[in-house]
């Protein structure tokens, strides 16, 4: 479909790497097993290619080759001609893809201390089990040996946000957890030096340990949901054919088209910028920016946008406004906006510990003073204290959110929904309102065919043979009703697609038309509005037979919409579409509270008044205009139908067509949210428990890794909880 | 006792092992396109080096 701009385009993409050339290329249609082996076969078929590796999770193409056997036009060309859609990636970006650097260093952080709590475990059990004497002065030093490069390793991550948090003049999570682990691996070292009994290097591994399980967990989730905002700009070119004052063209990167400058577009091309039409007539698809599927016709002096899709025709542009100055960078920044103010939301953890880390560290420091008041000396008073600071260290605390996020993600996969982000869950269940987009949405998004009506016989071979011949959907939502319905397609010869009309051509010697009511048949009122869903078939001088479509409503639409009342929520739909369209669907599937004929501000302007007379909004939308709305709510979803910016910029993406996950989401999400509160509170009962043995001073190591380790194992049984009953959640 | 002088350092070798090839195999991006992993497996001549 793409048609291939001029030569030399891709090279900008490109980067020297040493003899070879390199060049990454997002792919969005890679779907399956069949896709990848395609695209790597004949990437590699072609002269000079040294490595073409798909990557699936990213839909990325990184190719490498000689640089003088081909150029990069011709990569591009070849995915093309096997059937996919290819846009650059630019290097910068790709580099960024590169690294997830925090998860990874948070799983080398993880393992390191796995590995260290596992060995050290050992080395403790025959300490416990009554290795006295030299014995245990050399274990002791062995662990000693283990934990400290390994406490070193794992606990940066912790002390980075903690430093950041208090620098801040904050305190979060990881501040008691960091002077928990220094002043107990401090001590724990005093005491081997001393030959002492008692060294808490196994208490204070595990803990690093099983706080690090926490946040891999939930660092894993969150790099799914990155580069959100970035995706929307890929929707626009990257360069433009500019045609020059002498008549000649030349290929511009598009940060040197200039306001004023005249640019070439071939038809299936993206506009690359905003602009008028000085030339040619044809059908844009403006999905990207008002999300509704139906092309458009264009003609001189009407306004594009740069991202529309120029289906039909080549039109020469003169251009008003380049890169960031264009609608879809305006859109973008709206995302970023909305982004910004979601990141303002504080998670649950967070807020328990904002009560939490102060009251423990008053705790141990009351000990300390009362030790030392009772008359038991520095070494003793001190000792104490650190036991405090350890059996509080949140390490249950710290597991009781990440672990049932995780069971939860993994009961919604099963269930076809995607969660991208642990702080989705908790906004998703703080919801009591949903506003859902119309196209694509509560309906399917796509024309089907409303009967076939007067269309029969001849006609509808006729019909076939040239809807058989055109990219528009209602031509071909058309062509695949009548195959399925074994009408066999006429011979027909001549064809001509006239752009912003229809098609026509010749069928046993009389002329076929088929396309825009008001051009197949002059008679026929002209209907430009509500005539988007109709077409219209004629043959020679005869009638006109009419072909209506519709938007199918998705399956279970009405029944999801009322059990999302019934769990007390409002529901409320948010259209681009014309009122009257609006209403239609509103009342089919029981919304009254609608509005129609909104931009995409728009849209975010009535998400952000619900949201300021204190409601949470939960956005369900799906198209690329729909990106700052689902960005402006306080959680949002998208089906997996959405465009890639909708999918990126959504909390969560449902598989599947029914409209019943979005009420199951919201089921599940309130469930995982009680479990999440039983599991604080469990938390809280342990440490009312163990707080005042280690007050009194009589926990030992032993006791510690008991508490610590049965604590953790109790909040994830219960977060697993979440994977049994449930019913249909 | 004896049997520790041996038995300590050949688990905490062996342990360290493990840890390196663990390493390695994060390092060397094999967990980057685990969706794809699955798939590939499907594509019978896949043994082609990548």
């Amino acid at each position: 479909m793409t048609a291939q701009p001029a030569p030399g385009a891709f090279d900008v993409w490109t980067r020297a790497d040493g003899p070879l050339r390199h060049i990454d290329l997002h792919v969005p249609g890679i779907s399956c097993a069949g896709c990848i082996s395609k695209i790597e076969r004949g990437v590699r078929a072609l002269p000079g290619i040294v490595g073409a590796r798909v990557n699936f999770t990213t839909r990325r193409l990184a190719v490498d080759w000689e640089d003088a056997a081909l150029s990069a036009d011709r990569i591009v060309a070849t995915v093309t001609g096997l059937g996919f859609e290819v846009r650059p990636f630019a290097p910068e970006e790709a580099a960024k893809a590169d690294d997830h650097g925090r998860t990874q260093e948070l799983i080398r952080a993880m393992v390191v201390a796995g590995f260290a709590a596992t060995n050290i475990m050992l080395l403790s059990i025959s300490i416990w089990s009554g290795a006295a004497a030299a014995t245990r002065d050399l274990f002791h030093a062995i662990s000693a040996a283990i934990a400290l490069p390994a406490v070193i390793y794992a606990v940066r991550p912790f002390a980075r946000s903690a430093w950041s948090a208090l620098r801040h003049g904050r305190t979060n999570m990881d501040v008691p957890i960091c002077i928990g682990v220094a002043l107990a691996t401090g001590m724990s070292l005093y005491e081997t030096l001393t030959r002492g009994a008692h060294a808490y290097f196994d208490g204070v591994t595990m803990l690093l340990f099983f706080l690090l399980i926490g946040r891999v967990l939930d660092s894993v989730m969150r790099d799914r949901a990155r580069a959100g905002v970035a995706q929307l700009l890929k929707q626009t070119p990257r360069g433009a054919l500019a045609l020059m004052a002498d008549g000649s063209t030349e290929w511009r990167p598009i940060d040197s088209v200039a306001p004023g400058m005249r640019v070439l577009v071939a038809a299936g091309e993206r506009l690359p910028v905003d602009g008028i039409v000085e030339a040619g007539t044809g059908l844009v698809d403006r999905a990207l920016v008002t999300g509704e599927s139906a092309p458009e016709p264009v003609a001189p002096g009407d306004r594009v946008l740069a991202g529309t899709l120029s289906l039909d025709a080549a039109l020469t542009v003169k251009t008003t406004a380049a890169g960031e100055a264009t609608f879809i960078a305006d859109l973008v920044r709206l995302m970023e906006a909305a982004e910004q103010s979601k990141s303002a939301y504080v998670r649950l953890a967070d807020r328990v510990s904002r009560l939490y880390a102060p009251a423990v560290h008053l705790l141990a420091a009351l000990t300390c003073a009362g030790w030392l008041i009772a008359g038991f000396g520095w070494h003793a008073a001190l000792t104490t204290a650190i036991a405090v600071l350890i059996i509080t260290c949140p390490c249950a605390l710290g597991l009781a959110v990440p672990a049932v996020q995780v069971t939860a993600a993994g009961r919604l996969m099963k269930r076809g929904i995607l969660l991208k982000d642990g702080g989705a869950l908790e906004r998703l269940a703080e919801v009591d309102i949903v506003m859902l987009d119309k196209t694509g949405t509560i309906t399917r998004g796509r024309p089907v065919l409303d009967g076939i009506g007067g269309l029969a016989g001849d006609d509808a071979a006729a019909a076939l043979a040239l809807a058989q011949r055109s990219t528009h959907p209602l031509a071909r939502a058309l062509a695949a009703e009548l195959a399925a319905l074994g009408v066999a397609a006429a011979e027909v010869r001549d064809v001509r697609e006239v752009p912003g009309c229809g098609v026509e051509g010749i069928v046993d010697g009389a002329a076929v038309r088929l396309g825009r009511p008001d051009w197949v048949d002059p008679a026929m009122p002209r209907v430009r509005d509500s005539g988007r869903l109709v077409t219209a078939v004629r043959r020679g001088g005869g009638d006109a037979a009419l072909v209506r479509f519709r938007d199918e409503l998705r399956p279970n639409a009405a029944a999801a919409i009322a059990d999302l009342r019934d769990q007390g929520c409002d529901v409320a739909m948010l259209s681009g579409d014309r009122a009257e369209v609006a209403a239609d669907v509103a009342t089919s599937v029981g919304i009254r509270d609608w509005q129609a004929g909104c931009a995409p501000a728009a849209k975010v302007a009535a998400i952000a008044a619900r949201q300021s007379a204190g409601r949470r909004v939960l956005v369900v939308g799906d198209g690329l205009n729909d990106g700052p709305a689902l960005a402006a709510g306080h959680a949002s979803m998208a089906p997996a139908s959405a465009s890639d910016v909708g999918q990126a910029a959504a909390d969560l993406v449902f598989l599947g067509d029914g409209l019943d996950a979005v009420p199951a989401a919201v089921r599940l999400a309130r469930r995982a949210r009680r479990l999440v509160r039983q599991n604080i509170a469990m938390a809280v009962v342990y440490n009312a428990v163990a707080v005042p043995l280690a007050i009194a001073g009589v926990v030992t190591p032993l006791i510690a890794a008991v508490a610590m380790s049965s604590s953790s194992v109790l909040v994830i049984g219960n977060a697993l909880r979440l994977r049994i009953g449930g019913g249909r959640a | 006792m004896t049997g520790l002088t041996l038995l300590i350092p050949l688990a905490l070798v062996l342990g360290s092992a493990w840890l390196g090839v663990f390493l390695w195999t994060l390092r060397s991006k094999q967990y980057d396109d685990l969706d794809g992993a699955a798939l590939r497996i499907l594509d019978e001549d896949a043994d082609r080096a990548p």
